[in-house]
């Protein structure tokens, strides 16, 4: 039985539908990837399946006792708090401080155990936020666009540490990443989202993909393609309303092999 | 005789009650940048007053039922995408436009609305004092109670459902132990200073801490210290007690931050 799955899920967020019928499921060990263009629903599937936002309509069936590791997307923190790393892995639980510690040094962070979390740079604070989630002992690492705001050794650093840490805690990872390159090498399967599943699989699979080369273009594999978004994506067979859609079509005029999409 | 029949001791017992509720309450406030919800909160408190005289209730039900109100109605109107500050300026004026108004329509009653406004800590009872420190302990074990989910839901919202908790339900904690805070100390300082107590001494607090528990009970000390400061120095100087006790916070204020820049320099 798979960890955590959803069949058949619709969400709506700020009352505009964002997803629907979305079927998928994540085992355990494996690392799974969603991708997609901006807007296209990545982060409310995830606020979904950790409980943050409910769906409209859809099952969600989680492994009896699951635990969940969230990694949110970039934290902000007012510098009216102060708030000790230390302090911060004790939150919302208390955990005893030697957890905490070892918690830190698997992600390479026991340096700033008594540093101010407003003081840290981009990479050191991704690197507490993911020591938090493990202290739960997660059966599933749920990281939300987690590199955002690092540099490419920064994150291919952060990558490897999170496929390092599936090998030695066993458990599954769930993650959104815009970065197609990063994505192709460190996952199991690929998810691709535009509203609804465009396609899912194995890495090469995906990225030959016709739905997926619609989305992303074919130019190099996938890896450089996602801010080159010169085409109309359209999927004829599926019902859903491209007005729905975020992403900016003022590249229309130009011509491109995929222009049209292809189903 | 007993040990608290002195005026000046009741005063003094008041003003620590409500600055030990307040204060770490207050961080909560400036940590979740809800310094005009505050205001909005404590300026319903004049149109509470009214009401309670209007159906001869008890200030203090009538004052907690109008700030529960406001808490209630800024948490509908934010959630249906007004624009906060806006928001809160319309109904923090409005309420205490609309308390004036209506305290003008009781005929017969004549009260005296400054003590309102501005407090009357030198008229402080035994069954004032009883209520004021039932009150900030409510308020102090709630904080207590649910400090940790308060915290993280305050760092992120998602992070708080990401570990099981409701950030809405936190919401509601301290919108309530703002309510009680707002009803316990418009006696004290009265509803126009009531935000005072709540930030200024949080903000003083903020460079001395290093933790949001420090930072909590070194507000709480300020707190306590600036009642007792202001209601000697009003004592002295024969300045009204509510504002001489909010002008000990800010210079508190003052203090602390000048430290903290001398500090700084001294370490760059």
């Amino acid at each position: 039985m798979s960890l955590l799955s959803v069949t058949g899920l619709s969400a709506r967020q700020g009352g505009k539908r964002v997803l629907s019928g979305v079927d998928f499921s994540i085992d355990r060990g494996e690392i799974v990837t969603i991708v997609g263009p901006n807007g296209s629903g990545k982060s409310t599937l995830l606020r979904v399946l950790i409980g943050a936002l409910k769906p409209e309509a859809g099952q969600i069936t989680r492994a009896q006792g699951l635990r969940l590791g969230y990694v949110p997307q970039k934290l902000h923190i007012d510098p009216t708090l102060p708030l000790t790393v230390a302090r911060f892995l004790q939150l919302p639980h208390r955990v005893p401080a030697q957890k905490a510690r070892d918690a830190l040094a698997r992600t390479g962070a026991l340096g700033l155990w008594d540093q101010q979390m407003a003081g840290l740079s981009g990479g050191q604070f991704q690197r507490v936020l993911l020591a938090r989630a493990l202290l739960c002992d997660p059966d599933i690492l749920v990281l939300d666009e987690a590199t955002q705001g690092l540099d490419q050794p920064g994150s291919a650093a952060f990558y490897e540490l999170i496929a390092h840490l599936r090998g030695d805690l066993n458990c599954a990872v769930l993650m959104v990443s815009h970065e197609l390159h990063v994505v192709m090498a460190a996952s199991d399967r690929v998810l691709c989202l535009n509203g609804h599943v465009c396609c899912q699989g194995a890495p090469e699979h995906v990225a030959s993909a016709p739905e997926y080369r619609a989305l992303f273009g074919s130019g190099t594999h996938g890896a450089l393609a996602l801010y080159r978004h010169e085409h109309s994506h359209s999927h004829d067979h599926h019902s859903h309303d491209h007005a729905d859609c975020d992403h900016d079509h003022s590249n229309d005029g130009h011509s491109t092999p995929q222009s049209g999409g292809a189903v | 005789m007993t040990l608290f029949d002195g005026f000046m001791i009741r005063a003094a017992l008041a003003g620590i009650g409500v600055s030990l509720a307040a204060a770490p309450l207050g961080c909560f406030v400036v940590w979740r940048r809800m310094a005009f919800f505050g205001d909005a909160t404590a300026h319903a408190a004049i149109l509470g007053v009214a009401l309670s005289l209007a159906f001869d209730a008890p200030i203090f039900a009538g004052v907690l039922i109008a700030a529960l109100t406001m808490g209630y109605a800024v948490a509908v109107l934010g959630a249906r995408g007004h624009a906060m500050d806006t928001m809160l300026g319309v109904l923090s004026h409005s309420a205490i436009a609309f308390g004036l108004v209506a305290v003008s329509f009781l005929s017969g009653v004549r009260i005296d609305l400054m003590a309102y406004l501005f407090g009357d800590i030198l008229a402080v009872g035994h069954a004032d004092l009883l209520v004021i420190w039932g009150g900030a302990l409510l308020v102090l074990a709630l904080l207590w109670w649910r400090w940790s989910a308060l915290l993280t839901a305050t760092l992120n919202p998602d992070l708080a459902y990401g570990a099981g908790l409701d950030p809405k339900r936190e919401q509601l904690v301290l919108t309530l132990a703002l309510a009680v805070v707002v009803a316990v100390a418009i006696k004290v300082v009265g509803a126009l200073l009531i935000g005072a107590l709540l930030v200024i001494p949080a903000a003083a607090a903020r460079p001395l801490a290093q933790t949001p528990e420090r930072m909590a009970v070194i507000a709480a000390g300020i707190g306590a210290a600036s009642a007792l400061g202001g209601l000697q120095l009003a004592f002295w100087i024969d300045t009204p007690t509510g504002p001489t006790i909010v002008c000990v916070a800010a210079g508190l204020f003052a203090v602390a931050t000048l430290l903290d820049v001398l500090r700084k320099s001294a370490r760059a």
